[in-house]
């Protein structure tokens, strides 16, 4: 069996082109205006790696200052209770605007999509880019705000403090506003893609699972960020010039830019959450070589929790001074969201099941996915759930069960999907044997730091609160020895991909036998993705080994 | 989600572009009917239906703005996908408004509806002005009518 | 979204497709590259909505709590202009898809004529809206702290007459009742018809261009993409107003 998998043609071992999209032309100017949406994919990757880079600094920041009660280490308070209103704040708005959100669209996303539906482009090459230097201006806007002394709201910007609050709040609103378009624009992008430029013989359901996944994202992108746009710029007016719709001290409705906030918030954990389901798609397939099982079920899943996020969330204002008909409505509503991502974990495990797996360092990390991502997903019932919600609103169970969906699930997808491509993307392998140490050391570290939180949250300690009660030391100085170790295995895993970086090219193809239509180009691919136009012949992740006319 | 055509359409499909619809006769036909619809909502404002006015107003503009989308932007002509997308867009626009709605016809004004103007009681020159609490009975009377 | 120039030179296997200059390479035919220009502006345009949209849902939340006020606000608008408005952008949704038609059937004389017409329409909105705008600043309906009409029936909670030493000098006497009702109806009506004035501003503009473009010929029934996008953005333009019309200048 095994010898007969190598043997499919599909692993060419083709020459490789001497020029390919790293190569192909030099110098600045080449890269900074590219249409290449590899190159393009390349860059925000660059980006949002400094982003995650800055954003971990401020929650190794936010952890240290609470290793004691008295926020001291060697003798000196590390951060006054202002400093640590500003360092969470950025730790939370970098994370969630800068990072996560484009971070597995805009990077991997904008590398893999066109090659996988067999296309030379995304639909829009210059919007691609105009997009990402959007993200670019995004991006500077936040760090000046932040060299101004940052803001101090929480990544919410709750009225009526931040409203009322000093620092340069409307500049750190405005970052986002620009942040949104460019979310807005790489979503429009791939939706005209998917539609327009598939392979040719390439159906709707002959889509890998990555496509429907990125595809059901955009849609959440298109729909839902103009929203946060005109709340933002409400929230800035509000701000400038008091034009009374937020703020009660004017007569507005506090409430009402939570309903704003939240109509694109909400919807935004599944921009963040989808793309690393549809990475979790490719693995789990590829790496027990065995067909997908339940494809059209995970398709529609993707789509439909893409579609229920827009009616749930409410959950977020439960005991904000929201009418009790709608928390009931709204809780009763948020328990669709567990159908389709059931749906999801069942398949995958279905796939997993009597498949041939092999426990390579991108698929050790989706199975880190599917245990960090039902920890999470069954917290978040507890949450939905109004009544104990009540009990456990703005306390670290919440911190606990988001850093489980976002980090454990969003940010594990995305180390996986990086190290399942990063042959495709460099023409390098990496160290398996550092590999393997890394993901080990990130999944001990993430479940001390965070599996701690939620005993922290459901004794009672509030999030965002500097000072605590001396009962929660324990607890709170062993989630910081967790932030340390997770900080020592991102460490290696950056240490180990970027030394694969300083040998020549040795990636084959297709290094682990994948079926999509990436594989079938050269690694690193040409600047036109293709030689000649690929047809689709095979539905994907069909791994059967092609019987040779040989 | 839609019945797309494939990717490599033949050069014969290109037909579709130079196939003849609309035609001056018929926009000028929609542009008199929207006149029209103009006319009448300006009419129709001109009487109490208490609510109804509201409705009416949002009713004739739909008809208008389908008639614009339908017509001017050629959704019938055109390849479903793009009506679709159309549709969408109103459709979750829908969903925030009447989500919001529910919220706000059934909560309880979050100023108390009896609560009587008062002020915070300052030692004198310690707060600013920005400090002092105004309840806005008038808005509250207004909705507290409609509750209960 | 649409090509330009720069793209000839872009890339160099040109002559496997030099039958338009206008195609762009990572497409197989230009009606596929049509309809995705289509595709990607009516996301465009849903986003567009949605953007008005949370304009929309906050001015129906602000009604409903001051329904009194925004009554007697609305009363300031003058309704005739408005109107009169919504008539002009009909009118020049109306020569736009009749340029878009034009360009169709590659008749440069008419694309020009009825895009010039549309041009003309933008600018009678516009010129009407001047109006409409220098009689409220006249007045002091103006939006959220610079209101400072005094003839409205509540009194404003804007006026910081109380200051502290007011509040200190008499501290059990309740103020009268007041209200931000008429600033907060104000702040939506120049929120709202001022965003839709930029985009009347910038629908002239790219109007403009295209209008030059066709003026050069530019334009065939073979490509045809710039005036088709331009049209679909001028006409949600006009739909936006459609609604603003009823309810800002119609509501009871
Ligand atoms: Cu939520």
């Amino acid at each position: 069996m095994d010898q007969a998998i190598k043997t499919t043609p599909r692993i060419g071992d083709r020459p490789r082109p001497r020029k390919n999209y790293l190569n192909e032309t030099r110098g600045f100017k080449s890269w900074a205006f590219t249409l290449d949406h590899k190159r393009i994919g390349i860059m925000y990757l660059i980006g949002v790696l400094f982003s995650f880079l800055l954003g971990g600094i401020f929650a190794l920041l936010v952890r240290l200052t609470l290793l004691s009660p008295t926020h001291k280490i060697f003798g000196q308070v590390l951060l006054t209770a202002e400093q640590y209103n500003r360092v969470f704040t950025l730790h939370g708005a970098i994370m969630v605007f800068l990072f996560i959100i484009p971070a597995i669209p805009a990077s991997l996303g904008n590398f893999v999509l066109p090659l996988m539906l067999g296309a030379k482009d995304v639909a829009f090459p210059r919007l691609n880019l105009f997009s990402f230097y959007l993200w670019l201006t995004g991006a500077l806007m936040a760090l000046t705000a932040m060299v101004f002394g940052a803001v101090d709201t929480g990544w919410t910007f709750y009225t009526p403090y931040s409203t009322t609050t000093d620092g340069p709040v409307t500049l750190m609103t405005a970052a986002v506003f620009v942040l949104g378009f460019s979310s807005i624009f790489t979503g429009l992008n791939f939706i005209a893609t998917v539609h327009k430029l598939r392979a040719p013989g390439m159906g709707w359901f002959d889509l890998p699972l990555f496509i429907w996944g990125i595809y059901s994202t955009a849609v959440i992108q298109v729909l839902a960020t103009p929203v946060l746009g005109i709340t933002l710029v409400l929230l800035m007016l509000e701000r400038s010039f008091g034009i009374g719709i937020f703020d009660p001290r004017i007569g507005g409705d506090p409430v009402l830019f939570q309903h704003f906030f939240w109509f694109y918030s909400h919807p935004a954990v599944y921009i963040m959450i989808l793309p690393g389901m549809a990475i979790i798609s490719e693995l789990i397939p590829t790496f027990s070589q065995k067909t997908i099982f339940g494809y059209r079920a995970i398709a529609y899943s993707s789509v439909s929790l893409a579609l229920v996020s827009f009616i749930v969330w409410g959950h977020h204002m439960f005991v904000a001074g929201q009418s009790q008909l709608a928390t009931v409505v709204f809780s009763a509503l948020t328990f669709l969201v567990a159908i389709p991502s059931g749906v999801k974990v069942f398949n995958w495990l279905g796939t997993m099941y009597q498949g041939n797996i092999k426990l390579d360092t991108p698929m050790l990390y989706a199975m880190s996915f599917l245990v960090l991502f039902a920890i999470g997903g069954l917290t978040g019932i507890f949450l939905g759930t109004l009544a104990t919600d009540v009990h456990l609103t703005d306390t670290y169970f919440v911190v606990a069960h988001f850093h489980y969906v976002m980090m454990g699930s969003t940010v594990t997808a995305f180390i996986g999907g990086l190290h399942y491509w990063w042959p495709k993307m460099t023409g390098r392998m990496y160290s398996e044997k550092w590999g393997r140490v890394g993901c080990l050391l990130w999944n001990v570290g993430f479940n001390m730091t965070f599996l701690t939180q939620f005993f922290l949250g459901s004794k009672g300690m509030p999030r965002r609160y500097y000072n605590y009660l001396d009962q929660f030391q324990p607890l709170h100085a062993f989630s910081t020895v967790g932030s340390w170790i997770i900080g020592l295995g991102l460490f290696i895993t950056a240490a180990y991909l970027l030394a694969s970086l300083r040998k020549p090219a040795d990636a084959p193809d297709n290094p682990w036998n994948g079926t999509t239509l990436e594989w079938q180009t050269s690694s690193p691919p040409i600047t036109h993705n293709f030689e000649e136009q690929p047809v689709l012949e095979r539905e994907p992740y069909d791994y059967r080994p092609v019987v040779a006319a040989r | 989600m839609s019945t797309q055509t494939q990717t490599a359409t033949t050069h014969g499909a290109n037909a579709h572009a130079k196939h003849e619809h609309g035609g001056t006769a018929l926009y000028t036909k929609i542009l008199i009917a929207l006149l029209i619809l103009t006319a009448i909502t300006v009419f129709a404002a001109g009487f109490d239906f208490g609510q109804g006015n509201v409705v009416i107003a949002l009713v004739i503009a739909t008809i208008k703005a389908s008639l614009v989308g339908l017509f001017f932007m050629h959704l019938v002509w055109d390849k479903p996908v793009n009506a679709v997308i159309a549709m969408a867009g109103f459709l979750f626009l829908g969903i925030f408004i009447m989500f919001c709605l529910l919220d706000f016809n059934t909560r309880n004004n979050f100023i108390p509806q009896n609560m009587t103007p008062t002020l915070v009681p300052l030692a004198p020159g310690t707060a600013p002005a920005g400090n002092v609490i105004r309840t806005n009975p008038a808005a509250g009377q207004a909705e507290g009518g409609e509750k209960k | 979204m649409s090509t330009t120039s720069v793209d000839l030179h872009a890339h160099g296997h040109e002559a496997e497709h030099a039958h338009d200059p206008h195609h762009q390479h990572h497409f197989t035919t230009m009606e596929q590259q049509f309809d995705t220009s289509k595709i990607g502006m009516w996301l465009f345009l849903v986003t567009e909505v949605l953007l008005f949209g949370g304009l929309f849902v906050g001015f129906g939340m602000m009604q409903a709590r001051y329904p009194r006020e925004f009554v007697e606000a609305h009363t300031h608008l003058v309704r005739w202009q408005g109107a009169l408005n919504t008539v002009v952008l009909l009118i020049s949704s109306y020569t736009m898809v009749l340029a878009v038609n034009a360009a169709k059937k590659g008749i440069k004389s008419k694309q020009v004529l009825f895009l010039a017409l549309t041009i003309v329409c933008a600018c009678i909105f516009l010129v009407v809206k001047y109006f409409e705008y220098s009689h409220k600043f006249e007045e002091g309906w103006l939006p959220a702290k610079y209101y400072s009409y005094k003839g409205d029936s509540l009194p404003a909670c804007m006026e910081k007459s109380a200051g502290p030493e007011a509040a200190a000098a008499a501290p059990t006497t309740p103020p009268a009742p007041c209200t931000n009702g008429y600033a907060t109806f104000f702040s939506f009506y120049f929120m709202m018809t001022g965003l839709h004035g930029i985009h009347i501003l910038v629908g002239i503009i790219i109007l403009t261009w295209v209008l030059i473009r066709a003026n050069r010929g530019e334009f065939s029934s073979s490509y045809y993409t710039p005036v088709d996008l331009v049209g679909l953005y001028w006409h949600l333009v006009d739909m936006i107003w459609i609604y603003l019309f009823p309810l800002y200048y119609l509501i009871q």
